[in-house]
């Protein structure tokens, strides 16, 4: 059955406090922590952030936390622009890209999480070597039969726009962890971020390979897991919709029966 | 202990294919239930309360006994295709799985069977 409850070893236990040594302008930043060779529980650690001597956004904070605070504490992030799609964890119970969430917009603590339901390699970095071999599993590349032209492929400008909305994800997978079906079934079911990278290759008028990518797809488990529940296309930082990528899957299976 | 690679672990055995149908029937009957159902409690609520006689004569009326089976069927088939998705959702081990989706289809098939039974003699019994 599905667990509702968390076993013994992965109970949050209350961790150090950091005081800040001066500031008025001071934040607190409540941050899961794990360590994997300790063989203790996790543990939430609470920093206090002087706002003054800060970056606007929270991994302006978490930066600072690690550089002048405490060099243990270990997250993912690269661009610090929200393309790389490092930078995802759960912050104030949604998630979000770090870099471009501001702090001005949390009210009271801020809560740092790495994102739901994937084993915690430490810290803040999960393990998603799963979700990387869906995204393998589903061929995200184009695939034609046809001579290939000695020019570009060309599209129209309205075949093109059909990927709006599909190529600006970065997989970061916020979406892909915060859908329930995917905490219960995430081996089996592709999840949003993989099946909206689907779509991006089904709905692509250069890709001759659309039967094959469906055939894939026609399974209780890798697609219609999805019920519709919304969560991916709210929480997606990037402003972009899963849901809808993932019924316009289902529509086409359905329109080919 | 387990060496496969990620990729092998989610290629699986491979997409089962019948997804689609499984999807496409639940909406039908859904879309078939809501007249249906208008229909029941519409047509019900002059039997409330009635007695045996008065319940057989509302049951045998013109195409009420086509209604009441086409209710019934549709219900208990779309009953057990959504409780199957639960199933699926939550039971994790094959064993418990594979038992209650049998439990399941045996119960709605068995309590439509009963259902459409009861119309029929309620129709035409005495
Ligand atoms: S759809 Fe949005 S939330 Fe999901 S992986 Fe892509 S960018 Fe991230
Ligand atoms: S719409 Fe589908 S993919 Fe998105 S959160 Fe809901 S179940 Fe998950
Ligand atoms: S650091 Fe690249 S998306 Fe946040």
């Amino acid at each position: 059955m599905v667990e509702f409850t968390l076993p013994a070893n992965s109970k949050v236990t209350e961790g150090k406090t950091f005081k800040a040594s001066d500031g008025s302008n001071i934040k607190n930043f409540r941050i899961y922590r794990w360590d994997p060779d300790s063989g203790q529980n996790p543990r939430i650690d609470t920093y206090e952030v002087d706002l003054d001597k800060c970056g606007p956004m929270v991994l302006d904070a978490l930066i600072k936390i690690k550089n002048e605070i405490d060099p243990t504490l270990t997250f993912r992030r690269s661009c610090r622009e929200g393309v790389c799609g490092s930078c995802a964890f759960n912050i104030d119970g949604t998630n979000t890209l770090a870099c471009t969430k501001s702090i001005d917009e949390i009210k009271g603590d801020v809560k740092v999480y790495p994102l739901p339901h994937m084993p915690v390699i430490k810290d803040l970095v999960p393990d998603l070597n799963v979700p990387y071999a869906q995204y393998r599993s589903i061929e995200p590349w184009l695939q034609a039969d046809t001579q290939p032209p000695t020019t570009e492929r060309l599209q129209s400008p309205e075949e093109r726009e059909k990927l709006d909305g599909l190529w600006e994800c970065i997989l970061c997978f916020c979406c892909q962890t915060s859908c329930p079906s995917y905490w219960w079934n995430g081996d089996r079911y592709l999840g949003p971020a993989i099946l909206l990278q689907a779509y991006r290759w089904i709905a692509d008028s250069r890709d001759e390979a659309t039967g094959k990518r469906l055939d894939n797809l026609d399974d209780p488990f890798r697609l219609f897991r999805c019920h519709t529940i919304m969560n991916c296309t709210n929480t997606c930082p990037k402003g972009l919709n899963p849901g809808k990528a993932i019924a316009e899957i289902k529509k086409a299976l359905v329109q080919r029966r | 202990m387990e060496l496969r690679s990620y990729l092998s672990r989610v290629r699986g055995l491979g997409a089962s294919h019948e997804g689609t149908h499984h999807f496409w029937v639940q909406r039908v009957s859904g879309i078939a239930l809501v007249p249906l159902v208008i229909w029941f409690v519409l047509s019900a609520t002059s039997i409330v309360g009635a007695d045996l006689a008065t319940f057989k004569a509302w049951v045998g009326t013109h195409y009420n006994p086509v209604l009441l089976i086409l209710l019934i069927v549709t219900m208990s088939h779309h009953a057990y295709l959504g409780l199957q998705v639960v199933i699926e959702d939550y039971v994790h081990g094959e064993a418990a799985k594979l038992t209650s989706l049998i439990l399941i289809k045996f119960a709605a098939v068995l309590l439509g069977a009963c259902a459409v039974f009861a119309v029929i003699r309620l129709t035409f019994g005495s």
